[in-house]
């Protein structure tokens, strides 16, 4: 790891504590978020990650404080900057959003407006930030930041059927940046895109964190994108935070139950040709979630406490925490290769 | 493979399948995508066959023309049917029912693929029904079978629900379930999990792995995901814009990629691993569209490594390197 946790800890830039945050449908509340504690260094990548449902993009729309109507933040709090943003009103949110925390929403390269330049939709998104500056200085940053994601500054006039599917997703990002946040969330950035194109973006974006300092949280479903990216990873269940700890330690030595079959079950290109594990059953609903510990109707370890009584989230070495009653029982993963 | 030979189930043979663009009511078109271009090759009986590449390389089409719900433009698919091999091309009406019986496809999205106002039983039944296969008794027996098969347990659970009371997982199991309740010898399987969970997507493969072996079924497997493809295939062939560029025994493939495209493929795939370091990719940009492309190799405006020859030669053809390890670039035919 290149970067330091004694530091972070000492200055985080988000500090989320219990978070819990629910959706009301008319059958009920959804607990989609569930007593989520965690923070993020200046400069740091985290890697959340899990199955759809299991809260992650919940949480992201929570940081930056984009909810659905039907959504509340029932517990907890988000210090951001210093200033605890779950208590804020959408009027005084609105100074924070793209400035201190932005994000890359999933699926966003498809959201361009067709009918104006590409430059001038992210002026659009400066203008209010910076309302003294005038449009050839933000134009000139425009470039810059397109320069910084890889792409030639005289793309700024063109529309965005001309640009590839790569190339849109570089300018959103470009578009993310345009603010000078702090935070930037991705969430699933490069889902829609091929392997190349993805690696592509991944290498910008590993870029971006590292010229600009800036921290980024990683929102994905793919273990493998996760663990090249990340410097800690986050392992979310059904509106729990299960896991977390420094990639490097989680990848070979998962203590959660449901981590060590997540990264069992996944195939790779490298290593030997494995018999791949598989975890049985689905996710619950989140309506009516388990008792005791939410994972354990598909947990090979569970006994009688996981079905009664919930794992607190302990902290087992340092700056590695897991929330299970059987954490010592779970097998070493072990590296792919010597 | 004993029974019959080196004979092999499908030989696909210059298959070739052009899209026109540009056409409106009243002008004809006068440009064509080259989605499948001069793409060979053969299946062995009880084979699993991958098909990688980017989207627009042309995996898709080729499966749904091997399956018959598209048409080749030019070339042919031939399928092994007893003693003979049987030309797909000219097998009329008929024999498209003889057809579907032998080859059956399963589809990516467990939610486009179903009949949302017909019940699981239904579903699963329907090519028993259209072959004519079996007495409502024997029928519902096999069905019961199948979704046991396929881990859908008890049946009588599942029989008679509708596909939205059940997750997108259940759903491929349903489809996998459909299309092997008439003991088909050939499946294409358009990224069948893709769509899933990673937690699903392991059982599903499982599933098809373990059912294709009990029924002796080849199939087609087609996905973008290389480690995907190493799970499932025998052998993997890659497609870049409308060509086969290699083709090889998977583990050889992966621990000898020769074409620079499934080099640069093979080391832009992410590992699940933080301490391994990945390779630079060496090319750049995206895949672009084959619209009436020039006779050169498809892959010269991104290849890193393209000689004189490359930029004035036809597109090169498959040259086999290592034994049933086949590819196409004069680059490594050179090196040879």
């Amino acid at each position: 790891m290149t970067f330091d946790q004694r530091a972070a800890i000492a200055t985080p830039v988000l500090d989320v504590q219990h978070l819990t945050m629910h959706y009301t449908v008319k059958k009920g509340e959804v607990q989609a978020v569930d007593d989520v504690s965690f923070t993020l260094a200046q400069g740091e990548a985290l890697g959340l990650v899990g199955e759809s449902g299991c809260g992650k993009t919940s949480i992201a729309m929570t940081l930056i404080r984009l909810l659905a109507d039907n959504a509340k933040i029932v517990d907890g709090k988000v210090i951001l900057a210093g200033t605890d943003v779950a208590r804020l009103t959408d009027e005084q949110m609105r100074k924070h959003r793209w400035s201190d925390i932005s994000m890359v929403f999933q699926g966003a390269m498809n959201a361009w407006n067709p009918v104006y330049k590409v430059g001038d939709q992210i002026w659009e998104a400066m203008e209010l930030h910076f309302p003294d500056m005038v449009e050839t200085e933000g134009r000139e940053r425009i470039a810059e930041l397109f320069e910084l994601v890889g792409l030639g500054p005289e793309l700024i006039d063109r529309y965005p059927h001309e640009f590839s599917g790569g190339m849109r997703q570089r300018a959103i990002i470009a578009m993310a940046l345009s603010c000078d946040p702090k935070i930037i969330i991705a969430d699933e950035p490069t889902t829609a895109l091929d392997v190349i194109v993805q690696d592509q973006i991944l290498r910008e974006l590993k870029h971006v964190q590292e010229t600009l300092g800036m921290a980024i949280i990683y929102i994905s479903h793919d273990v493998a994108v996760i663990a090249e990216v990340s410097d800690r990873i986050g392992v979310m269940y059904a509106g729990k935070l299960v896991e977390l700890g420094a990639t490097d330690e989680v990848f070979p030595h998962p203590k959660h139950p449901y981590t060590y079959l997540l990264l069992a079950s996944t195939p790779s290109v490298k290593g030997p040709r494995r018999k791949l594990a598989p975890l049985e059953g689905e996710p619950p609903d989140l309506l009516k979630p388990p008792t005791g510990c939410r994972f354990h109707p598909r947990c090979p370890w569970a006994t009688e406490i996981c079905t009664s009584e919930e794992p607190p989230f302990n902290e087992i070495s340092e700056g590695h925490s897991v929330a299970c009653w059987h954490t010592e029982e779970v097998p070493e993963l072990g590296r792919l290769e010597g | 493979m004993s029974a019959t030979g080196n004979r092999p189930l499908v030989k696909v043979e210059n298959l070739e399948k052009l899209f026109p663009v540009g056409r409106g009511i009243f002008k004809k078109a006068n440009q064509f995508i080259h989605a499948v271009d001069g793409v060979s090759f053969e299946i062995a009986p009880g084979e699993s066959l991958g098909l990688v590449g980017e989207s627009g390389s042309g995996k898709t089409t080729t499966g749904r023309i091997l399956a018959r719900l598209d048409h080749n433009t030019a070339g042919s698919i031939h399928l092994q049917d007893g003693e003979e091999m049987l030309d797909v091309a000219d097998i009329g009406k008929d024999g498209m029912k003889r057809f579907r019986r032998r080859v059956q496809m399963i589809f990516q999205d467990p939610y486009e693929s179903m009949n949302p106002r017909r019940t699981i039983y239904d579903t699963i039944a329907e090519p028993l029904q259209v072959q004519g296969i079996g007495r409502l008794p024997e029928r519902e027996q096999r069905v019961a079978e199948l979704l046991e098969m396929v881990g859908l347990t008890p049946a009588e659970n599942f029989l008679f629900r509708y596909p939205h009371e059940l997750s997108g997982g259940q759903r491929q199991r349903v489809a996998i379930a459909r299309a092997l309740v008439i003991d088909p010898v050939f499946v294409v399987a358009d990224e069948p999990t893709s769509m899933l969970d990673v937690s699903i997507r392991i059982s599903i493969m499982d599933i098809m792995l373990k059912l294709g072996e009990e029924f002796g079924v080849s199939y087609l497997y087609i996905t973008h995901d290389l480690a995907v493809a190493r799970y499932m295939c025998d052998r993997i062939a890659v497609m870049y814009l409308g060509k086969i560029v290699e083709i090889a025994p998977t583990e050889e493939l992966l621990s000898n990629p020769m074409h620079p495209y499934t080099r640069a493929l093979l080391s832009a795939v992410p590992v699940p691993d933080p301490g391994h370091a990945r390779p630079d990719v060496e090319i750049k940009g995206g895949i672009s569209k084959a619209i009436d492309p020039k006779p050169l190799c498809r892959f010269l405006d991104r290849c890193p490594w393209a000689t004189e020859q490359c930029r004035t030669s036809d597109h090169p053809r498959l040259v086999e390197m290592e034994p049933g390890h086949f590819v196409s670039c004069y680059v490594v035919e050179q090196s040879r």
